[in-house]
Order: structure tokens, then sequence, then C-alpha cells
């Protein structure tokens, strides 16, 4: 059983590394790039919402913060277009933790619907601020990110990888906190926040702490796409899309899961993309998609994890109930 | 000075029907414990509705409220029938996700029925308006306040003074206890969905008629709504009232004072030290653990 779910990791592993050999159109790899990052997004949001419990609605702050830290960045050293400047892109997420640090810590001194709201609300703070601190984001006008020197035939594929790496890193880091004590601990403020912190859980500071290391995660992505894009605009850099598309993922897939998250980005992203090409010319994608949503969170409310495991589960049991439903029998028969 | 207290008045005026919004998403709350997300884009929906009937039947826009108000009314009941009576567990977070792909849906409807161009609702007396303290004041701006708050007082008596309000308050206070006494709280849960969606009809004309919209004025709008509801405390329909007068005002005087593109920055700002140092907001009870 363990060996099998080693083979089958590495086999995706391995799929996911040739992908853009075997697809080297510029337009699938391009989706498959944003697909990665928002595996990467869904699986950061799962840090913080899906292993505490509080739904933060705002993560497309920190991925707007990412995107903006890495223009300035790039603007303010004269950085050129390249392989080097994804080194900037940690220097990014750094800042956008930085910044987490006294947001998360106003945002999480209330709790349940009000956390939800106040999430919400900070995003559209920041759009204000893109908007009106001209001297520093040039407002309306957008910044632009310099421009690698890649031709248009492999231009994504450098992109891909980076996104990959991303990815990993992302999951290895949520894995690593699922199978600590400090993630049984955010798993317990889930549960049960008074009780836990009776048990000596320190809870504000676990709460800080997902809360930035998730806000990272969110800043390298919004880093990474603001250099794949090239330009970068208040309403696209925070995005209210952005702060509803991870956590449909990740409810897609089964919050506080490992893998639910991955499997939400995967099947959601594409999905997207796909509707906005297919039906965006004549305005039916956004029907589309919600109706889907809806569709989907009305029938699968648990999450594709959780709901596969309980069958898996179930199956198990009926089938070890009929096994020994069938000896109790025989036995009967015997006597 | 002078322009101060104008602005003071215009905030005042706007001040009634963003406080009329933001009750639905008071009762709404209250009564579900679910925040609809959705509130505006059913504000920019009641403005449509206002402008289509007034466009293709040259119905006033006013008196079109005797059709949208119902309207509304139908399809909260339906949304709540439909989208929200079935969840159990984790109420919060799915009715969440649930109403924003309900607000997509209606916002690509919109976008697919009315083209993303900005429109503003006309009326003959759009220009009209009265001379007070030496400024105009226009008709529009007074008839929505009025509007909202004979609105208002009408929701207050039917929380506060009729049967259906006691079993709508009880349903506030305690599902359970108030399903055992005999109150059908889903029905109760239907119908204040549907009111708390019908307001919007009267918000969006509001809105309609002193703002050029499009299906994407939502975003802003409903983050100011949120503001108001934290910052009057969840579910507390005298702080919505309160909050949504001091965020117009203060809105406005800042614009005239300081500069236009400042004027929600320092009301989020003022949200911040309010989370700071009151998180329950002005009027909120502060959170107990559940039971």
């Amino acid at each position: 059983m363990k060996i099998l779910k080693i083979v089958v990791l590495l086999a995706a592993l391995a799929c996911a590394i040739l992908f853009p050999l075997l697809f080297p159109n510029p337009a699938i790899d391009a989706m498959a790039v944003f697909t990665l990052l928002f595996t990467c997004a869904a699986s950061g949001w799962n840090i913080f919402s899906g292993y505490t419990g509080y739904v933060s609605l705002g993560y497309g702050t920190y991925y707007g913060l990412g995107a903006y830290a890495m223009a300035l960045i790039c603007r303010s050293w004269n950085i050129p277009g390249g392989y080097t400047t994804f080194l900037l892109v940690p220097l990014a997420g750094l800042a956008t933790s930085l910044l987490a640090i006294p947001l998360g810590w106003i945002s999480l001194r209330v709790r349940g619907h009000t956390f939800v709201i106040v999430t919400i609300a900070t995003l559209y703070v920041f759009q204000l601020l893109a908007y009106n601190l001209q001297f520093l984001t040039d407002g309306n006008s957008g910044m632009t990110l310099p421009i690698p020197p890649w031709s248009a035939w492999d231009f994504n594929v450098p992109f891909y990888y980076v996104a990959l790496v991303l990815v990993l890193l992302t999951i290895g880091v949520s894995w690593w906190i699922r199978s600590s004590k400090y993630g049984f601990c955010l798993l317990a403020i889930r549960d049960d926040e008074e009780r836990a912190r009776g048990l000596g859980i320190k809870t504000g500071t676990y709460k800080l702490t997902a809360f930035v290391i998730a806000a990272f995660f969110a800043g390298m992505v919004g880093a990474v796409a603001a250099y794949f894009t090239g330009s970068i605009f208040p309403p696209s850099a925070f995005d209210p899309t952005f702060d509803v598309a991870p956590t449909l993922m990740v409810f897609l897939g089964g919050a506080g899961t490992l893998l639910g998250p991955v499997i939400g980005a995967v099947l959601l992203e594409p999905l997207q993309q796909y509707l906005i090409v297919q039906f965006g010319a004549v305005g039916l994608d956004l029907i589309l998609y919600g109706s889907l949503m809806l569709l989907v969170i009305l029938q699968v409310p648990r999450g594709i994890v959780p709901t596969i495991r309980r069958l898996w589960v179930n199956w198990r049991t009926s089938k070890n109930m009929a096994v020994r439903h069938s000896g109790e029998q025989e036995e009967n028969a015997m006597a | 000075m002078r322009i101060i207290i104008e602005s003071i008045i215009l905030g005042i005026l706007t001040g009634g029907v963003y406080a009329l919004m933001a009750s639905g998403l008071t009762i709404i709350y209250g009564v579900l414990d679910i925040i609809n997300v959705a509130q505006a884009i059913f504000v920019i929906l009641g403005a449509y509705l206002s402008y289509e009937l007034e466009y293709y039947l040259h119905i006033d826009v006013f008196l079109g409220l005797f059709l949208t108000i119902p309207t509304m009314f139908l399809l909260g009941m339906a949304i709540e029938r439909v989208c929200l009576r079935k969840f159990k567990e984790n109420r919060t977070m799915l009715s969440i996700l649930v109403l924003y792909a309900v607000a997509l849906i209606i916002q690509g409807v919109e976008n697919y029925l009315f083209t993303p161009n900005y429109v503003q609702l006309q009326t003959s007396y759009s220009d009209a308006s009265l001379p007070i303290f030496g400024f105009h004041l226009l008709y529009i701006y007074i008839f929505c306040f009025v509007l909202s708050i004979i609105l208002l007082t009408v929701l207050y008596w039917l929380v506060y003074r009729t049967k259906f309000g006691y079993a709508l308050r009880a349903s506030m206070q305690n599902r359970t206890a108030s399903a055992l006494i005999g109150i059908d709280v889903e029905q109760i849960q239907m119908i204040t969905f549907g009111i708390g969606i019908s307001v919007s009809a009267v918000g969006g004309l509001a809105f309609g008629l002193t703002n050029s919209f499009n299906s994407a004025s939502s975003f802003d709008l409903i983050s100011r709504l949120f503001v108001i509801i934290i910052l009057g405390g969840m579910g507390s329909l005298r702080g919505t009232l309160v909050a949504s007068f001091a965020m117009l005002i203060i809105q406005d005087v800042t614009a005239v004072i300081w500069q236009p593109v400042w004027s929600s920055t320092v009301f989020f700002l003022l949200l911040v030290l309010l989370l700071v140092f009151r998180p329950q907001g002005l009027f909120g009870l502060p959170a107990g653990r559940k039971q």
C-alpha cells in the first residue's frame, strides 16, 4: 500500500517534470504555469485556513503585495530580466510575510464571521492604497516588470519549473506542518480553540505564525505571476477573484487535507481558463463557472478527498462485515 | 465651512440609503448566521431592474418599486430554499461559497444581458434641486433618503412589534429553543432572507440614481457594506444605522477637506483602530464561546 502510494507520487512528479517536453505548445504551458501557481496558492491557503479553520477570504491581498514587492524591488535595483530575477521571488515573499505580521495581528483579534469579513475588507484597503500611493505604485497606470530575454516559443518553460519548485516547496511545508506537533496544535485550534488554549497552546502565536507562513507563499506566487505577466495594475494585483479561487479549490479538494488543495487546483484552474477561452467572448464564462461551483458545493460539500476517503472506509468495513458475516454463517453451519 | 455642512448633509442623506442596504445584511446575518456576500450584486440587480422597467415600460423608477421589491423578495426566498437550507454542518463557510457562486452567476447574467457599459438611472426630475442654506440639494437624494427611512421604520416595526418579529428574534437568539416552542425556524429563515434581499431593490434604485453603475460596481459596494456591519457590531440593527451615517459623513467630509481618493481610506483606518480597541464593533456583544 505504502509502496503503491510512493510509486503514484513519483509518477505524478515525473509527469509534472516532463509536461513542457510533452506539450511544447506555449498556450498550454501558460495554462500549466497558472495551474501550478494556483496549486501553490491553494496549498498555502490550506496551511492557515484549512488547518486552523479560520477562513481567510483576503488571500488576494498577499498575492498582490507579493506582486508589488517584486515590481518595486526590480525597479529600485534596476534588475534586468533573466534567470537570476527568480532569486528575488523568496525576497518578495519575505517582504509580504513581514507586512502580514501586523495585518494578521489586527485581523486575528476577531473570530468567525467577522474575521472573514475583515479579511475581505483588507483586500479592498490595499487595492485602494495601490491606486492612491502614486509615488510608490504609479497608481492607475500600473507597473511593469523586467522582460526576460527568452524567445516566445520557450518563454513559459522557466516559469513552469519555478512554479513547480514552489508547488513542491509548499506541499513539503504543508506536509511537515501536518505531521508535526505544531500542525496538531493548529488542528486543535480548529476543533476547539478555547479547549486548546486551556491545554496550554499559545493560540495567538500559533495562528499568527500560520497566517504569516500562508502569506509567504501567496507573496511568492504573486511575485512569479507578476514576472510572468510582465505588468501589474491595482485591480489585477488585488483581485477579488483571487480571494475566492484558492478557497474554492481547497473546499473542492477537501479542507485540512494535504492533497485536497492540489486536486482542487488541478481540476479547477484549467477548467476556468478553458471556460474563459471558450465562452469568454460571448460572456457566458462567469455564468458557467458560477453554476458549476454551485453544483459542486451543493453536491460534494465535504470536498473530494474526504468524500472518497469515507467511501473507501465504508467499502472496506462493508467488505469486512461481509467476510465476518459469511464466517459466522459457516460457523453456524458447522455447529 | 459651508462646504463642510453641505457634505455632512449629503453624508446623512446617502447614509440612510446605506443603512437600508446594510440592514438587509444584518438581519440575514442575525437570523441565518450567514454572511450574504451577494448582497451588493442584488443591489446592482435591483438597479438594473428599475432601469429596464423605466427604459422599456416607462414606469417611473419609484413606482417601479412596487414590482421590483416583490420580485427580489421571491428571488431571495427561492435562493434560500434551493441553495442554503440543506447545509447543516460547516454552514458559515459553505454558505459564503454558495452565495459567492450565486453572485458570480448573477454578475454573469447582468454582463450578458446589459453589457459591461456603465448606465445610470434617469428620471425627469433627476436634475431638480432644492435650494437650502445657500446650496442646491438634488431632490432624488431627499426622495431616496425619505424612502429608506420609511422602509427602515417598517423593518423595525416588523422586527420589534409584530408576531413575526418575535419569532424572528427568537430564532436569532436560539434556533433550537425556538424550534422547540413551535416556531417554524426554516420558514422564518426563508422569509428573512427574502426581506434581506428585497431591501436591496430600494438600495439599487438609490444607488442607480446617484451613481453610474455596471455589474462590477458590486465589488466596491460590498466592501463598504461589510465595513459598516463590522463597525456597527455584527447583527445589531442599531449599530448598522449608526455606522452607516458615521461612514458616509466621514467619507464626504474627508473628500471635501482632503482629497476624494482618500475618503474610503480614512474610514478603513478607523475600522482598523476599532478592531484593535473594540473588536466586537460599536454595538456588538463580546464574542462568547459557542456551545
